[in-house]
């Protein structure tokens, strides 16, 4: 019963540098819950103070960006993966 | 312009980074040393060159390149870079575009025609200030995901370089686009998805790749600051002034939100006066994320699936997109969308007044010049500056079906007037 989530870079810190970490499944935000739990302190990066997603982060379930589904409450299933990713690029 | 670079006591000295200092984020501030990062690392906001700048004079930038470089003390690039290996973007055309303004009922409008750059769009000034900062920041190869112009930019600049290039495109991207990447040699990698997808993978490559200057997602910070130029040379092309009104086409939304700094940052030095201007952003509806968010009241912008032929505005979630908001409303403008319809006439209206064939995105930016004056939003006697960021003939099958397709005549007189008749029908 694990989902995998890829961490970016400047949040490797958190993880001791590893790229791709397991928690268990359930929504975006029980996700972010249980890393937040793994890897205290990684949870408020990625939400802010309100518990809403930053708005420079990206997160990605399978290859769906949450904001364009469920946001948060998205769910992820059992061998889902997740990817966290800095909104700031391209154009 | 009485100060000059030559005071002892203000005199500073460029580093390799020029007159740049360090990283600041735009959301909370937090300071970073200049390096290859493009995301703070405390909150995820973009981080933004941040400068010490010299005593600049009017005469000092007029005696310089005619190139963007004439810039370069206002760029995060050494002092020596208008002497590397590069395209020498910049210093394009500001163009007084009467016969059009006559059309819309205007007094006075110019067109900054990107089509002069040597990939013909603003991209190679982005990509000009990337590569050099990407070589000073030790990196190998120069990547980029792309919607085609910025493909075409990366690839001819790295040429020049001798360095390495990858790019990644959207798979259904037009051809003319393609071939105009592939030439210059290159990794080209076409991608299944949208632009959106494209640009997610290139920020997970970004970070497994250490050697790899992806110009808008890990050299990010540098690469947006070449858009400024655009903005120093409308103000300096039109005597030092600042335009009264300016449009321009939004896709991540950096190129708006970096004229909008080289205005203020001519203001702040003194090389302009400080004049009210209005700042106007322009997107396709099939890709309106932005326009969506100004007329909710958002201050962030949800994003969408893009559906538009203006390919080179299709970015579903642009990373700026809440400071286009910001510098749009500071400065009393808006953000509008127009149909792929009216795109393509305006693209037509603009080669048929005044000579300039611009691509999907110039469409899209003179069709919001003529909503926004038939709403009354944009002031026909103001000094007004659009955009045309590039080529239409890299876009041309936007056009095709509107234009009337030539049957061969037989090569006689009597045919060739025959022709004629028919042909007498205007075009508007």
């Amino acid at each position: 019963m694990t989902v995998s989530v890829r961490i970016p870079t400047i949040l490797r810190s958190y993880t001791g540098g590893t790229a791709v970490v397991s928690t268990g499944p359930g929504t975006v935000r029980e996700v972010i819950a249980g890393l937040d739990a793994d890897y205290p302190g990684i949870g408020g990066r990625l939400l802010d103070d309100a518990g809403q997603l930053r708005r420079f982060v990206n997160v990605y379930v399978g290859d769906e960006d949450i904001r364009l589904v469920q946001g948060l409450d998205t769910p992820v299933s059992d061998g889902g993966q997740i990817s966290v990713i800095p909104a700031v690029a391209g154009g | 312009m009485s100060t000059t670079l030559t005071n002892p006591a203000t005199t500073k000295s460029p580093t390799r980074f020029g007159y740049a200092t360090h990283l600041a984020c735009r959301e909370c501030g937090h300071v970073s040393p200049l390096g290859s990062t493009h995301a703070c690392d405390q909150c995820f906001g973009p981080l933004e060159v941040a400068y010490d700048l010299p005593p600049l004079t009017r005469e000092s930038i007029e005696s310089g390149p005619l190139s963007m470089w004439r810039y370069a003390s206002l760029l995060p690039v050494p002092a020596d870079v208008a002497s590397r290996p590069n395209l020498d973007p910049g210093w394009t055309r500001l163009i007084r575009a009467d016969q059009l303004a006559r059309t819309l009922g205007m007094r006075e409008l110019w067109i900054k025609d990107e089509r002069g750059n040597p990939t013909h769009s603003f991209k190679d000034r982005v990509v000009g200030v990337a590569l050099a900062a990407a070589i000073e920041l030790g990196f190998k190869v120069l990547a980029c995901p792309s919607t085609g112009n910025l493909a075409n930019a990366v690839a001819a600049a790295a040429a020049r370089a001798g360095i390495r290039s990858v790019v990644l495109i959207p798979a259904d991207l037009e051809p003319q686009k393609i071939i105009g990447s592939a030439v210059y040699g290159g990794s080209l990698v076409a991608v299944q998805g949208s632009y959106d997808d494209v640009n997610r993978l290139a920020s997970e490559l970004a970070d497994d790749r250490d050697d790899w200057a992806f110009v808008n997602v890990n050299v990010r910070p540098y690469y947006a600051e070449g858009s400024k130029t655009i903005g120093f040379e409308v103000a300096e092309q039109l005597g030092w002034r600042l335009p009264e009104q300016i449009v321009v086409p939004v896709a991540s939304g950096a190129q708006l939100v970096k004229i909008d700094k080289a205005f203020r940052e001519f203001v702040a030095t003194g090389l302009v006066e400080d004049s009210p201007y209005r700042v106007f952003g322009a997107q396709a509806t099939g890709c309106s994320p932005v326009a969506a968010a100004f007329r909710a009241g958002h201050d962030v912008v949800q994003p969408v699936r893009p559906a538009t032929i203006a390919k080179s505005l299709a970015i579903g979630n642009p990373a700026d997109g809440p400071y286009v908001l910001d510098v749009v409303r500071r400065t009393g403008g808006t953000v509008a969308d127009v149909s792929d319809d009216a795109l393509v006439e305006a693209i037509r209206l603009l080669a048929y007044s005044e000579g300039i064939f611009a691509e999907t995105a110039g469409g899209v930016t003179l069709a919001v010049l003529r909503t926004l004056l038939a709403e009354g939003q944009i002031d026909p006697d103001a000094r007004t500056v659009i955009i045309n960021s590039g080529d239409g003939l890299k876009t041309p099958d936007a056009v095709a079906a509107s234009i009337q397709a030539t049957t061969p005549i037989a090569p006689t007189l009597a045919a060739f007037a025959a022709r004629e008749l028919a042909a007498l029908a205007p075009a508007f």
